[in-house]
């Protein structure tokens, strides 16, 4: 498994949060979470202007083998979504940091941001769980 | 439960097999390739399968072939020395214990490689009903499935004689100086092998099969999608003890012989009941399922018309990776099974539009000489 960027913050249910430099946060499911899924065929995004509370579904990710719920690792209103998953889903096991990110929030209440794990913590809690 | 592991257990392990519980086994559900692509390997050159899970048994004794069509609906007294069946355990309701494959050894002994999941049962109906056969179980015997277009140019090394061989035929045979039954067979609709080897040399001969740059291993994940897109049934998934093979789409695997107008028409578990089958066609029977987009259908999830009635469920589904799109396979209404027949499958509360396909949605692609 890859280290997670250490800018990240990480849900216990693999969902990463990045904190931009304009405010906003964008979220993606971590490498652990792609390589435990296996190939993804499918994403399904919250559509941009919902608004979404921490912790609550937010979109689905299918791999060949099973249909997984992602859920909000922050709240706040959706301001972009990744249209290249609609055709490329396989990139979220290729660049899950990166090109593979989900959608885009205004964050509500930055603070929620506090309760995550930090990436040292995340990955030793899913050793834990190996 | 300790789960039993194969003699190649090592090996997928060495080779980063993720690895799953299946039917008992610790068994590797793909390799660092993925599924995907493991599929498209085997599609596109070849792959090298473990299926050692499944069960080995020998039948033999005087008028085996009579005492196994007492069981199975199949001609098996007309079939060739090392020529091979595929056939299905029958039950009194017309319904299937399990799928298997018979290859004819000698005029009083057969080779059977039965379902993994239904292995203990099936050696208990046999043994319970082949009264004066001499039944032998062969534990210690691995099973690797060689499969994909570039299968036959690795055996033409590996096995000259084997590199012969027609669809449905089997030889025994020596690779590397052990002694092997190799069978022009397999699962995923491509022309390959299984071979069945001792298990003290299987990890040996998976190696040096591994060695050919045309091939890599392949998992059970990209096996069932091998198998679902050439529109082959799994036990458990399109079969059951509930689910006769007229319904299942397999009439095909009862002989002529054995049918109400045969040479030796009945005598099999459930003849009576699949007969009418036969004749008065069952109310569900088995099709494809084209899914529209990207999103994937499940098994288990149900099948609905336009007007919102349920019309059948899904037995298999999963991710066509020749075909780039999900597919499945469902039991529906016999009055909507015609090709092109719009319906809807309801995924988590989605109706998704699907299409009922002809099957195999890609084509199979045997070696018949």
């Amino acid at each position: 498994m890859s280290n997670v960027p250490s800018e990240l913050k990480v849900a216990s249910s693999h969902e990463w949060a990045r904190l931009e430099e304009d405010g906003t946060v964008t979220v993606g499911i971590t490498d652990h979470a792609q390589e435990a899924l296996g190939d993804v065929v499918f994403v399904e995004l919250p559509e941009t202007g919902d608004t979404i509370a921490a912790g609550v579904e937010a979109g689905v990710v299918e791999s060949v083998k099973a249909a997984s719920d992602i859920y909000a690792p922050v709240g706040g209103e959706v301001i972009a979504v990744n249209e290249q998953l609609e055709d490329e889903p396989e990139t979220v096991n290729s660049d899950p940091y990166n090109d593979g990110w989900f959608y885009k929030l205004q964050p509500s209440d930055i603070t929620e941001l506090d309760a995550l794990l930090s990436p040292d913590d995340y990955q030793a809690k899913c050793a834990e769980e190996e | 439960m300790t789960l039993l592991t194969t003699p190649l257990d090592g090996l997928h392990r060495e080779l980063g097999a993720k690895m799953v519980p299946f039917a008992g086994y610790d068994m590797p559900v793909q390799y660092p390739m993925g599924i995907i692509k493991e599929h498209l390997q085997t599609r596109e050159s070849a792959g090298l399968f473990d299926v050692s899970h499944m069960g080995q048994v020998l039948i033999e004794g005087q008028g085996a072939a009579a005492m196994l069509e007492s069981l199975v609906p199949v001609d098996i007294e007309s079939l060739g020395i090392d020529r091979q069946t595929y056939a299905l355990l029958t039950n009194e309701s017309g319904g299937v214990l399990d799928d298997l494959i018979i290859t004819r050894w000698g005029e009083d002994q057969f080779f059977l490689v039965v379902n993994a999941a239904c292995k203990a049962q099936d050696i208990s109906h046999l043994q319970e009903h082949l009264t004066g056969q001499v039944m032998t179980v062969l534990p210690d015997q691995a099973l690797l499935a060689l499969q994909g277009p570039a299968a036959r140019e690795v055996m033409k090394t590996l096995c000259p004689e084997a590199a012969q061989l027609v669809f449905l035929q089997g030889c025994h045979s020596t690779i590397n100086g052990v002694e092997v039954y190799v069978t022009c067979s397999g699962y995923t609709g491509e022309d390959g092998y299984e071979i069945s080897v001792p298990g003290a040399h299987a990890d040996a001969l998976a190696r040096s099969i591994l060695s050919f740059e045309q091939v890599e291993p392949i998992g059970l994940g990209a096996r069932d999608s091998l198998r679902l897109e050439v529109g082959l049934c799994l036990y458990g998934h399109e079969l059951s003890t509930t689910i006769d093979p007229v319904q299942a789409g397999l009439l095909w695997s009862i002989s002529k012989a054995r049918r109400a107008d045969g040479e030796r028409p009945g005598g099999f578990p459930g003849a009576d009941i699949i007969f009418n089958h036969i004749e008065n066609k069952p109310a569900l029977r088995r099709v494809g399922l084209s899914v529209e987009g990207k999103r994937p259908v499940r098994d288990g999830q149900l099948v609905f018309n336009g007007d919102g009635e349920q019309v059948g469920q899904i037995c298999s589904a999963g991710y066509g990776a020749s075909i780039g799109r999900p597919i499945a396979m469902a039991y529906i209404k016999r009055e909507l099974g015609e090709p092109g027949t719009a319906l809807f499958v309801d995924v988590r509360g989605k109706q998704l539009p699907v299409t009922v396909t002809r099957m195999p949605f890609t084509p199979q692609r045997y070696y018949r000489g």
